[in-house]
């Protein structure tokens, strides 16, 4: 749990012979109920840069139940970049387990050696990734932002937030194989898809009977509520802090949210003094989005924030603090009271889209 | 019935400052607490000792101030506190920490069979969420991450349920102790300390364990701390500052509607993309 060590040292890196067989760049693709996880393609994405740094194949990891829908994640992979895919088809694997996905997982990797595996930083991916490096006594490094090859090495460098995100540190696994990381949703930005493209299938059997399973599922039971926010895939998203003083006052962030037809988020002090549900937390703690809009009002802009919301295409941040950090890198800044600003905001959004409501 | 809860001490993360000029960790003042997500683990723990009798044991690694922490898990009404600390252990990865404290698990059921170990979902100073499979793997415990609810547990017959979240869903788990889970944050409330549990606390003997203590070999030495851990940081670095400052949006009369209408006629000029996007839902 605590941050691995800083080693000084020789900066000459000689790769352990046994290890040089390591090839390839694996991304594994993560799907739950007939849909792939985005975070799956944002990585194929990510991959196919490494993989074309190293000069060697990228490959996509596609594990589930048999039939054509497995197939088809397959192909998506190529259209997102891989050059081929390891799948492994067992009506064990129709449901997400541990287990059979450990061992699966590992199998493969034992079998194809691979020098880099991605997975995404998932509720999924977290626990197969953990198991999987514990398993393969491999280095693992969680909730990289970035993702490059150390010229000097070939080596994986990932980079991650550290110390609640207010440092940023590079990570490498030198003397161990594959070197497995996992990536946040919405961190990395998704691939063109390429329908024409295609690539190789290679078929591994997992090899277990379900009676060895421990762990069975029950049932799955679907989120009913369809209104849960998708913050991490809102286009424009209307925040707001402690600086909005007291939980009433949030109203005029749902106001402006509700005119923009945008998803409400909050700063973490809002969100553990209960004024919003923690679905909406954005930052290191919470979820990393990436809107056209983002429109901050009083939130001070720590870096705790910043980190989940900095890749917004533009932020416009009210606070009447001058000095706050969120004026370092939003687009635009008022300094002024957010409980002025806002209903001012909502009213001029209003007229621009009635102006373009006019205007066809 | 016997759980063990693995916490962990750590800076609270919203106090902590970066030096503006040394771009180094300012850590002095900062409170250290327990991993908030480490108190649902706990809670969760209390409730089935509640329900169903039994010991729960916190566990920790890390410095000798750590057992602050476990005080701390003692007053809100943990039966018994291990602390392991050995320089041995200075600088362990997330595989490093797994191979300790599963050591150290080992150690603890020689006394007294474990039927689970519970702990948060991640850590806020680290946020990897992976030191729990790592444990769970090295004992081979059933593991069971993200556990939003314990529904039911049958002790004689070693069962559990619990429901775990998953992407776009719930599963509804049907496994067998031993297990280790992972408690998601958020369904339940760490309960106050009472009185006698803190004067408990206060007289209670943590155990201190060393790395022989703990149960790990000479020959293991490799497997803890710095030498175990495959992953190596490079560079600490503070955020570069990417982008530039804002552009300050002043009006004459500063007036909040002239404020309002000059941002949108700015931000649509130089962002084409969020004007068609409004548009989108006109």
């Amino acid at each position: 749990m605590s941050e691995a060590p800083v080693k000084k040292g020789k900066r000459k890196f000689e790769l352990d012979p046994r290890l040089a067989s390591y090839k390839g760049v694996w991304v594994f693709v993560e799907h739950e109920r007939g849909q792939v996880h985005p975070v799956s393609w944002e990585l194929m994405g990510e991959g196919r840069k490494l993989a074309d740094m190293l000069g060697v194949e990228l490959a996509g990891v596609v594990m589930g139940a048999p039939g054509e829908e497995t197939r088809r994640f397959c192909n998506e992979a190529f259209y997102h970049g891989a050059d081929l895919c390891y799948l492994m088809q067992d009506e064990i694997l129709k449901d997400y387990r541990n287990e059979p996905f450990t061992k699966g997982l590992t199998d493969l990797v034992n079998a194809h050696e691979p020098e880099i595996l991605l997975l995404g930083a998932t509720t999924q991916g977290r626990d197969l990734a953990g198991s999987v490096a514990t398993t393969l006594k491999t280095g693992l490094t969680a909730d990289c932002t970035g993702l490059t090859i150390d010229p000097d090495n070939r080596s994986l460098a990932a980079t991650r937030p550290t110390f609640g995100g207010s440092l940023l540190c590079t990570i490498v696994t030198l003397n161990y194989r594959p070197q497995m990381a996992t990536v946040r949703p919405r961190v990395m930005a998704m691939p063109e898809r390429d329908a024409s493209r295609t690539g190789r299938i290679v078929e591994q059997p997992l090899g277990m009977v379900e009676s060895s399973i421990i762990t069975k599922v029950l049932e799955f039971i679907p989120d009913a509520n369809q209104d849960k926010p998708q913050l991490a895939f809102a286009d424009i998203i209307v925040a707001g802090g402690k600086g909005m003083k007291r939980p009433e006052n949030f109203q005029l962030i749902w106001d402006l949210a509700k005119v923009l037809g945008a998803e409400v988020g909050a700063s973490r002090p809002v969100v553990q003094a209960g004024w919003v549900d923690l679905e909406r937390q954005v930052g290191q703690s919470g979820k990393t989005v990436r809107p056209k809009l983002y429109i901050a009002a009083g939130i001070s802009g720590a870096i705790q924030h910043r980190v989940g919301m900095s890749d917004s295409d533009c932020i416009i941040a009210i606070n009447n603090d001058p000095n706050a950090p969120i004026f370092e890198f939003a687009t635009y800044g008022i300094v002024g009271n957010a409980m002025t600003i806002l209903p001012a905001l909502t009213e001029s959004f209003r007229q621009a889209l009635a102006t373009a409501k006019k205007a066809g | 019935m016997h759980i063990v809860v693995c916490i962990k001490q750590v800076p609270d993360s919203a106090q902590i400052r970066v030096h503006p000029v040394t771009n180094t960790i300012m850590r002095q003042g900062v409170p250290a607490i327990i991993n908030p997500y480490d108190l649902f683990a706990l809670e969760e723990a209390l409730r089935l000792k509640d329900k169903h009798g039994g010991t729960v044991t916190v566990l920790t690694m890390g410095p000798p101030q750590a057992e602050g922490a476990l005080r701390k898990a003692l007053s809100y009404g943990a039966d018994d506190a291990i602390l392991i600390t050995d320089r041995a252990f200075a600088g362990a990865d997330t595989l490093a920490t797994s191979f300790a404290l599963a050591a150290a698990i080992r150690q603890i059921r020689k006394n007294m069979p474990v039927d689970m170990v519970f702990t948060g979902k991640q850590t806020i100073d680290g946020d990897t969420a992976q030191v729990g499979p790592g444990v769970a793997k090295r004992l081979d415990f059933q593991l069971l991450t993200y556990v939003s609810k314990v529904s039911s547990v049958l002790p004689e017959q070693g069962q559990i349920v619990v429901e775990r979240r998953a992407e776009g869903g719930v599963q509804l788990l049907k496994s067998k102790l031993p297990c280790l889970i992972t408690i998601l944050e958020g369904n339940n409330e760490m309960r106050f300390a009472t009185m006698p549990n803190m004067f408990r606390a206060a007289r209670h003997a943590v155990k201190v364990w060393d790395r022989e203590a703990a149960g790990i070999t000479d020959e293991d030495i490799v497997k803890i701390g710095l030498k175990g851990s495959p992953t190596v940081v490079s560079k600490v670095f503070a955020p570069t500052p990417h982008t530039e400052p804002a552009e300050m949006i002043e009006v004459e009369s500063g007036h909040p509607k002239d404020i309002a209408d000059t941002v949108l006629a700015k931000m649509f000029t130089r962002f084409p993309a969020v004007a068609k996007e409004i548009a989108k839902r006109a």
